[in-house]
């Protein structure tokens, strides 16, 4: 094309030109497959995978079973829920460090509400309507007063986990009140032998998915990760979705808090302390980028599923579980390291 | 004599005590390719921002079909027709070339009681608008692997999409390859041809000469020239920009 293009442009070569162009269109820069091999994603889950063929070969009898798939599974699905609003946060460019502690106030409004006799629909609206609330707060300051997302958001890591301890003046809640049945069964119960919360996050997964591939609100969230400036000249509502992306993220924080209430049976302050980290972890380690414009809801799933199969694995070759912290922060760092390597070789 | 298209009058800027504009006053009528041209400083990018709604002026007016019009954001002076390609050409590396086209007007299809993106028409379009362009730009391609040109083609692409009745170009052919200069000077002459008014804004003057009407010339922030490319020549505009020539 580039040698046997016609350089006069009047010439009768034109329509040759034209052809080609249109062949053109409709070409891709490269394969599916080749899209495929390049995505972080698509080797987490060939780890994964293959971590759980070893332990299925290696312990049969304790890691490839109904219950502890159940049990992994289900660990998971709170970190993994938290995970796709903090992919959506991670795009733009910006960073929630709020997210653990939005838990923990969740949890204690939604116990106290319970606690005092109140149905659950309203307990868990009151705790769903606090995450949005903290999350209204993180996104106003970022969007439109313009701070920067880490100070802001460690802002309110300290202050929804010290209203969360001011709230059940430091006591644990446990009391559920007449509700208390359905509140366990929501966030504890299963259906077809996979627990809800697992459920939840597959449904959410795929929700969050579609809204990032296909709706206009996922491009522009893709566009201020890439250019907030260019997004902000070609007409992008830049300062609105940043706030709604953060409070998509307190949001799915609160669901998160208001289903593992359920299964734990009891709300405690110190709810999601530590999180935050689990949470951006699965999130970078599914191949978002933290410098924004990069990631996926299927990553955010895949890397919550990752550290958990990681945990899981090493208690049951009687690594100490306190290891597990250095395992996870290792593969954050693989994981970055691995963003910059590709990211050298795109350059 | 015809309305302009666009009129400008004593429009001026101060940035505090600095002085950027001081009253350009400038008609361009529909059709038209203006060259703007001055120095480092002279108040050819404010001028140019100011068109395109980035800021407001200290003073003057702006009419466009003699209508006075107050820009407060570059989306008001879209609404109005003026589009702007910029310097560094406003994309985002990490979408697809139709993306970046289509970036806050995306086009949306109706499934049920949802709209999703209509990527298949996006990439249409987009691919329409390349082949109009003569530019090998794939719209599904990520911008960040594009070259100068290419990403040229995208910005340029941009403008043509709401058939702007005045586009705005900041330095379109600085950084690229000689064929691709040829390539924009060639879109700009069909904008042109589709009655669409062009202000380049270039330090390179066999550009400038090649497919501007007119030549306007600012020097510290005041107009010093504006008459027809025919009846000038390089060697009097480099001395009006300089200033060795006062005023022509």
């Amino acid at each position: 094309m580039r040698h046997d293009a016609p350089t006069d442009p009047r010439g009768g070569g034109g329509a040759t030109a034209g052809v080609a162009i249109d062949d053109i269109v409709e070409l891709r820069e490269r394969g599916w497959w080749q899209i495929l091999l390049a995505n972080q994603a698509f080797w987490v889950t060939v780890a994964l995978i293959a971590i759980c063929a070893v332990m299925s070969y290696i312990a049969p009898t304790a890691f490839a079973t109904t219950e502890n798939l159940y049990n992994i599974t289900r660990n998971f699905a709170f970190v993994g829920i938290m995970a796709l609003g903090m992919t959506v946060v991670i795009i733009t460019g910006g960073i929630d460090l709020s997210v653990g502690s939005i838990m923990g106030v969740v949890a204690i409004v939604a116990g106290l509400i319970l606690q005092a006799g109140y149905s659950w629909w309203m307990a868990m609206l009151a705790g769903l309507a606090t995450g949005i609330v903290a999350g209204a707060v993180n996104g106003w300051l970022v969007a439109y007063v313009k701070l920067s997302p880490f100070v802001v958001t460690l802002g309110m890591l300290s202050i929804a986990r010290s209203l969360a301890i001011v709230l059940s003046q430091n006591k644990m809640i446990y009391e559920f009140g007449p509700d208390a049945e359905i509140v366990f069964a929501i966030g504890g119960g299963a259906i077809l032998g996979i627990a809800n919360p697992v459920w939840m996050m597959l449904i959410l997964t795929a929700v969050f998915a579609l809204i990032l591939n296909l709706t206009t609100w996922g491009r522009h969230i893709y566009a201020i990760g890439g250019n907030e400036q260019a997004a902000r000249l070609t007409g992008v509502p830049v300062d609105r979705v940043k706030l709604q992306a953060y409070i998509v993220c307190a949001f799915m924080a609160a669901l998160s808090s208001v289903m593992i209430i359920g299964w734990q049976g009891s709300a405690i302050n110190a709810l999601g302390q530590g999180y935050e980290l689990r949470v951006i972890a699965s999130t970078v380690i599914g191949g978002a980028n933290l410098m924004g414009g990069e990631g996926g809801a299927f990553g955010a799933l895949i890397g919550a599923a990752l550290i958990e199969v990681i945990r899981n694995s090493l208690l049951m070759a009687g690594v100490d579980a306190n290891w597990q912290g250095a395992f996870v922060g290792i593969f954050i760092i693989l994981a970055v390291l691995l963003e910059k390597l590709r990211g050298r070789r795109r350059d | 004599m015809r309305l302009a298209l666009l009129q400008l009058e004593g429009i001026a800027k101060r940035f505090g005590a600095i002085e950027a504009l001081r009253g350009v006053s400038l008609d361009i009528q529909a059709g038209e390719v203006i060259g703007l041209m001055g120095d480092n400083g002279a108040g050819k990018s404010t001028l140019v921002k100011i068109i395109a709604g980035n800021f407001p002026a200290s003073d003057g007016t702006i009419r466009i079909d003699g209508t006075a019009q107050h820009f407060h954001k570059p989306i008001d002076a879209r609404a109005a027709g003026v589009e702007i390609v910029y310097q560094d050409l406003a994309l985002c590396d990490n979408l697809t070339a139709a993306a970046n086209v289509f970036l806050g007007r995306e086009l949306r299809r109706r499934v049920g009681p949802f709209k999703i993106l209509d990527a298949r028409a996006m990439y249409e379009r987009a691919g329409a608008l390349f082949k109009e362009l003569k530019s090998e730009t794939r719209p599904r391609d990520m911008v960040r692997r594009m070259s100068g040109g290419q990403r040229q083609a995208v910005a340029i692409a941009r403008t043509r999409l709401s058939e702007a009745k005045i586009v705005l170009m900041d330095e379109p052919t600085a950084a690229i390859s000689v064929r691709q200069v040829a390539e924009v000077l060639e879109l700009i002459r069909r904008m042109k041809s589709h009655n669409t008014a062009v202000i380049l804004i270039s330090h390179r003057m066999p550009d400038v000469f090649a497919v501007c009407d007119r030549i306007v010339v600012l020097r510290r922030g005041a107009k010093v020239a504006d008459k027809s490319i025919a009846a000038s020549s390089p060697e009097e505009v480099t001395g009006l920009i300089t200033g060795a020539i006062h005023a022509a």
